[in-house]
């Protein structure tokens, strides 16, 4: 029985395991460093004063970059260190093109007179906090947050700092989605599950007629919809509701509309199977009793729902906060969530430590939302059908 | 006359829920029908009213290598894709049911979990992987990475048919000197053949309507038609694109229907057994 297990144990951890575990432990891994400059990394420990430092450490850099001279690593390290400090880049090439011999009296005084910026504390104190084997830079910078001089952990200029605001964004955009979908759910799993079998089918047909479609089809239907041009526009200005066409799409409406959309059959299904269990008699005994309409509601068939009220939510609030296509096709630059900046740090800034550090506060996220809720309801509730 | 009130009440809170009903069920619906008609235009523009009916832009998706290439390419990696993780997951599902070891839940809870992380996050990672391994923009590579994604649903479905399937079975298959793979063809696969046949199914579909990997996997010389679909949504949008999507709304919903009755099917098989006994 185990041989039979096997092959889809090793391939799920050959494929799924070993990739995300190799791509999360870029968000630490500083190798780079060491490796370029192996000399500076074992002196520069040496010195911590916050001064300038002494002659070796200038000399074991001068000796580390007559290495790198003109190799490709010259390139990454220094676009490595330029994340950390701008303007390293032009220090170090510069540096690099006019190296001083490796026999000058003083090695401090020939690379200062090359770049002015070795005299400067700052670059050596980024120097020293980026010369081990392993870095927290990445994660402080997913977290608006960097080392100072001194090595205290102090926040980004204000312009630099876009993160903390990223995940405010995708919570406050995943939280509206699944409200959304609880508040205009709700009722529809309620009479899908009062309706007659035959007519509860239609329903049920309804709803995953949607739910099969690929996301993309529903993505691109919405961008076709809401443009100025589009069917919803056009409805609006017929109706005389509108007089010129509302923007709708590439910005948060957009955005709102089609992940709603995309996402409430997450939270109808579920939600239909629990009620669709709940005893009638319970409600006709409440009646009986001289409950009104409302009261019945909201003690009887409320929290018998409640399970799945929260197995939908937990649903659509995960799938919400992992979103990339959607809002990428019907939101705007100011829209994008936490998968956008991934992608856009794998694909276009090829910053693999900041994509790493950025996918490894996402997982975290989606593994606290799971194991919160799926502990409420119990984890066999956790599936749409 | 008490209740007059009463009943009028709720005869405007009535109607008031089913036109609520109706229109929520015309939100989920017309976004994915809307596609159709514009998938027909006579125009270059995707609006309404159509200037006229055509077909041209079919004959563009079926003509232009573009989009037949982009077909073929997702044709033969949902196949591939299919046949893995069908294989794969038919074994381990028969395996846990055979096994009710410890073990069990933990192999289970690695099969499922890909289900659970952002794909995305699925993405970059294969990708950071695939491409020191010089896998990126090759069919192998895509295959793997949906393989991984389409896996849980064949574990899940056909775990599902086999609550219904009587292990005792194999055991006399077994006592009467069937080899172990014999017994499974002639015995256990017949059984469950409706899970694994929708448990394919969805394997196929997973990778038919796959993206975010594809995004991160495919290269400008093989694309598959999510891919090509997405670059001519986030570029320029034709009507061509529409017919795209049809093809693919028309594959899904078609499989995924068969599917459903697949389940209905077992569902109802599961009852009768349960019944009986």
């Amino acid at each position: 029985m185990l041989a039979l297990m096997a092959p889809s144990v090793v391939f799920v951890c050959l494929v799924f395991v070993l990739p995300i575990a190799l791509f999360l432990f870029r968000a630490v891994d500083n190798s780079d460093v060491p490796r370029a400059l192996p000399k500076l990394a074992l002196v520069i420990g040496t010195w911590n004063d916050g001064e300038l430092p002494p002659e070796p450490v200038y000399r074991a850099l001068v000796a580390d970059l007559t290495v790198l001279r003109g190799s490709p690593e010259l390139a990454i390290l220094a676009r490595r260190l330029n994340y950390a400090l701008p303007g390293f880049r032009g220090t170090l090439t510069r540096t690099g093109r006019m190296l001083p011999a490796s026999d000058v009296p003083s090695a401090k005084d020939a690379l200062i007179a090359v770049d002015a910026k070795w005299a400067d504390p700052e670059i050596w104190a980024v120097l020293r906090q980026q010369s081990g084997p392993v870095t927290d830079f990445f994660l402080l910078t997913a977290l608006d947050r960097k080392r100072d001089v001194a090595g205290d952990i102090v926040p980004v200029a204000g312009d630099q700092a876009i993160f903390i605001d990223l995940y405010g964004r995708t919570l406050w955009v995943s939280l509206g989605v699944t409200l959304f979908c609880v508040i205009l759910g709700f009722p529809i799993a309620a009479a899908m599950a009062r309706a007659t079998p035959a007519t509860a089918n239609w329903m049920l047909l309804g709803v995953l007629v949607p739910f099969w479609t690929s996301l993309l089809v529903r993505t691109t239907a919405w961008v076709i919809l809401l443009q100025n041009e589009g069917l919803v526009n056009r409805a609006l200005i017929w109706l005389g509701v509108l007089d010129t066409p509302l923007q709708l799409v590439f910005n948060r409406t957009g955005v709102y509309i089609a992940m709603v959309h995309v996402l409430l059959p997450y939270m109808i299904l579920p939600l239909y199977s629990v009620m669709k269990g709940i005893q009638q008699s319970h409600l006709r005994a409440a009646s009986s009793l001289g409950a009104s309409p409302l009261r019945v509601f909201f003690t009887i068939y409320l929290p018998l729902s409640m399970p799945g009220v929260v197995a939908g939510a937990t649903l659509v609030f995960v799938s919400a906060v992992g979103f990339y296509v959607t809002p990428a096709l019907v939101g705007g630059p100011r829209d994008q969530m936490i998968g956008y900046f991934i992608s856009y740090f794998t694909n276009s800034a090829v910053n693999w430590g900041l994509a790493s550090a950025l996918g490894a506060f996402l997982l975290l996220l989606v593994a606290i939302t799971y194991l919160i809720l799926g502990k409420l309801v119990g984890f066999d509730r956790l599936k749409v059908r | 006359m008490q209740g007059a009130p009463k009943t009028l009440l709720q005869h405007v809170a009535g109607t008031a829920s089913r036109i609520y009903t109706i229109a929520m069920f015309v939100f989920l619906i017309a976004p994915v029908l809307v596609v159709l008609p514009l998938s027909f235009t006579a125009g270059q523009m995707l609006v309404f009213p159509l200037p006229g009916w055509s077909t041209q832009w079919y004959a563009e998706f079926f003509t232009n290598p573009l989009w037949t290439d982009a077909l073929r390419n997702s044709v033969v990696i949902g196949v591939l894709t299919t046949l893995l993780a069908t294989a794969l997951g038919t074994a381990a599902a028969v395996g846990l049911h055979g096994a009710k070891s410890r073990w069990s839940g933990a192999v289970i809870a690695l099969l499922v979990t890909p289900l659970a992380v952002p794909v995305v996050i699925v993405a970059v990672a294969t990708f950071y992987l695939f491409a020191s391994l010089q896998l990126v923009g090759t069919f192998l590579g895509l295959v793997l990475a949906h393989t991984v994604l389409a896996l849980p649903f064949v574990v899940v479905t056909v775990s599902a048919t086999l609550q219904g399937y009587d292990p005792n079975l194999t055991r006399a298959a077994a006592s009467l000197g069937a080899a172990p793979w014999h017994a499974f063809r002639t015995v256990t696969l017949p059984i469950i053949a409706p899970g694994v046949i929708s448990g394919a199914l969805f394997a196929f579909v997973t990778s038919f309507d796959e993206l975010v990997v594809a995004i991160f996997l495919s290269s400008p010389q093989l694309r598959t038609l999510p891919r090509q679909i997405f670059s001519g949504v986030s570029e320029n949008i034709s009507p061509a694109i529409t017919a795209a999507a049809v093809v693919l709304l028309f594959v899904s919903v078609l499989l995924m229907a068969a599917m459903e009755a697949l389940r209905r099917r077992s569902e109802r098989m599961r009852r009768a057994t349960e019944n009986a006994t």
